[in-house]
């Protein structure tokens, strides 16, 4: 068995330091049961401010209307679906961890899934917000949904990529939700199992649905996980495409363009990225898993930040290169003024962009950047910089001008209650990231035993000595089959 | 729902290298394991106790197509039958453009539909109550569950797996299957002096 599962030594072990099973339930576990620390007590606090803040702003939106928002009928789209298309994109990164990263059998993926998931979820909750409130009169949201309706029945148009939208993200939050959980019952029975308090063993066995860990459960667990898996990853990829239909199918100057379902979805996988490495240095450091992330994980997700990076440059390169070659004049204009010309008016925020999304990720072809931490955090944010302008370069830029110059629409510049309501979304996100991270097991839990005993530092160390003797008895079987001097095998 | 009371001898292994070669040697002497309760997936362990493949995966197929199905016949219906709508004079039955909701609805179907089956199969939902046959089977121990019958004689069963080399062995009565309750509360469906 030990060399069925035996792993590389080439590998650096995936886990650290000398551990058993229980000390893994410890190490994980424990923060669970300890009381916050006053740090927690800040951040939470302070998330609960700007979620405040972000009520408030929706609040003067939707009594006051969208003329809150310092939209115009030239640029009908600013902030509001720049921030949606951001937190969408940030929310792909734990789908793909868990999914397609587990039919790649990366056994990496581990040690991050279960908090980058918790990501994915909560981005996909703020990103919903903004088409949301951005409909104006809120009340007749439920006009997207196809029911026979009162006006008709006059149903939704199924041709339109803005329903394919409805149906793509509340179809990814909610798989996304059932392959998180379903993970999750597990370690909540761990949980509550270890259990103490009556309080927590109240809620910790109401959430994990009275799990035992039964062979015949964990048989159709893996099963369930691996085709969630296979389903979860074609949906990933469908939803940024779809997104990015949003744009791509309408006839507007620098939307228009086929290459974008494959180079929006790298972007979000380069955004999500980014976002897990900003939240997994912080927990890492703060909750002291350092075993279990380790410089490992970090440097396997820089190779894909200046892998997708680098697709993503690509694809600014041929948009600009065909938007020359097609010889279309509109087309053109879009990107050679509107965008390229830096002394344009929003010219800055397109050479912002090239900077924090093309140049600065190809930093991360050196290793030794790759498994620097401040480096690495520093870069996680200048990208989800750079990503948030990319959607910012490609909305306004492409609508502040357009067909008729008489209505060219140069000084946009958001209103204090978009920004709050933007704001308002981080506040949002990291209030369910502090409950998360104290209240969930952040690592999961399970899958981490499972790879513990062939992955681990101390297990590895051992396998070595398997792996010799092995080897060694193998060649002088081989060698004393070959000139027959010994009957190696009795028959 | 339940199963009833009945007598349990449960050994608990530390190390899953042991807890195969166990397995075997229960069931090869004849004895009837109930179930292995263990902290993670252990794989072939299905296999050694001799637990057929799940099925769950042809479930997930077939709720897909039931979402394949559903997406193309409704939105079909829509469109050419009860509100025929002149798009840009494109085609009624526009089908290009129904792929991405299909698609997504075949995802819907397929992940909703498994996890439900998966839930219902695995007796898991808020509220319901199994026994336990160790607390730490969810953190580091593998704990193996036989089934006691008339002729099972308890003594011998339990220096079986010792010599196999469980941890600690004990003999347990205990209720099968699940009932509503909560984890804080001492519930059971049946009393103790009930059977045994």
């Amino acid at each position: 068995m030990s060399l069925l599962k035996y792993e590389s030594q080439q590998r650096e072990p995936l886990v650290d330091g000398d551990k058993d099973y229980h000390q893994v339930t410890e190490d994980i576990i424990g923060p669970i049961e300890m009381k916050p620390s006053r740090l927690w007590y800040i951040g939470f606090f302070i998330s609960i401010g700007l979620l405040l803040f972000g009520v408030y702003s929706i609040y003067r939106e939707v009594t006051y209307g969208i003329g809150q928002w310092n939209l115009n009928k030239t640029i009908g789209w600013g902030w509001d679906i720049t921030n949606f298309v951001w937190w969408v994109g940030i929310g792909h990164a734990g789908t793909l961890i868990s999914a397609i990263l587990l039919l790649f059998r990366q056994g990496w993926r581990t040690g991050v899934n279960r908090a980058a998931e918790a990501m994915t979820i909560f981005a996909v909750m703020c990103a919903g917000q903004f088409p949301i409130w951005h409909m104006g009169r809120v009340w007749m949201a439920f006009f997207v949904l196809p029911y026979a309706n009162s006006r008709g029945p006059l149903w939704v148009n199924f041709n339109s990529p803005l329903l394919w939208d409805v149906f793509a993200i509340s179809t990814y939050f909610t798989v996304s939700l059932l392959f998180w959980y379903s993970g999750l019952l597990p370690d909540f029975a761990t949980v509550r199992d270890r259990a103490k308090t009556k309080l927590r063993k109240m809620l910790y066995g109401v959430a994990a649905f009275g799990w035992t860990g039964s062979t015949k459960h964990w048989q159709r667990h893996e099963s369930l996980s691996l085709v969630l898996a296979g389903l979860s990853t074609p949906l990933v990829l469908s939803v940024h495409t779809i997104v990015s239909f949003d744009f791509a199918t309408s006839i507007v100057p620098g939307w228009h363009t086929t290459i974008f379902p494959p180079y929006f979805v790298a972007g979000a996988i380069f955004s999500g990225f980014a976002m897990v490495q900003t939240l997994l240095i912080v927990v890492r450091k703060v909750m002291n898993l350092k075993d279990y992330i380790t410089l490992g994980h970090i440097e396997a997700m820089n190779k894909v930040i200046v892998l997708t990076g680098s697709i993503v440059g690509c694809a600014y390169l041929t948009e600009l290169f065909i938007a020359w070659y097609g010889q279309n004049p509109y087309e053109w204009y879009a990107f050679s003024q509107n965008r390229a010309n830096i002394f344009s008016p929003y010219g800055w925020s397109y050479w912002l962009m090239m900077f924090c999304n093309v140049v600065s990720p190809q930093l991360f072809w050196s290793r030794k950047l790759r498994r620097n931490i401040t480096v690495t955090f520093f870069m996680s944010i200048i990208v989800n910089i750079g990503m948030w302008y990319e959607r910012f370069v490609i909305i306004v830029t492409s609508v502040y001008r357009d067909y008729l110059p008489s209505s060219w629409s140069t000084y946009y510049s958001p209103s204090i209650y978009e920004i709050g309501f933007y704001l308002g979304t981080f506040g949002l996100f990291f209030t369910c990231f502090f409950l998360f991270a104290k209240y969930f097991p952040v690592i999961a839990l399970a899958e981490i035993k499972s790879i513990l005993k062939t992955t681990g530092e101390n297990y590895k160390a051992k396998m070595t000595d398997i792996e010799k003797m092995d080897a060694e008895k193998f060649y002088i079987e081989e060698v004393e089959h070959a000139h027959g001097t010994a009957p190696a095998h009795a028959h | 729902m339940a199963g009833g009371i009945k007598k349990f001898v449960v050994g608990s292994f530390d190390d899953e290298a042991v807890l195969f070669p166990a397995v075997k040697n229960v069931r090869r002497a004849g004895y009837k394991i109930h179930d292995v309760y263990t902290p993670f997936p252990i794989h072939g362990l299905d296999h050694a106790m001799g637990i057929r493949e799940t099925s769950i995966h042809t479930a997930g197929f077939i709720y897909a197509i039931t979402g394949t199905t559903t997406a193309l016949a409704f939105i079909t219906w829509v469109f050419t039958k009860d509100w025929p709508l002149n798009i840009g004079g494109k085609p009624h039955f526009a089908l290009p453009a129904w792929i991405p909701i299909t698609f997504e609805l075949t995802v819907l179907f397929s992940a909703i539909g498994m996890v439900l089956t998966f839930c219902y199969l695995c007796n898991l939902a808020p509220f319901v109550k199994k026994h336990h046959f160790h607390l730490r089977a969810t953190d580091d121990l593998f704990v193996m569950a036989i089934e006691c019958t008339d002729r099972t004689n308890e003594t011998e069963l339990e220096s079986f797996l010792q010599n196999a080399g469980a941890k600690e062995v004990n003999i347990q009565i205990a209720e099968t299957g699940w009932w509503i309750g909560r984890y804080d509360r001492e519930q059971k469906l049946y009393s103790d002096e009930a059977g045994y």
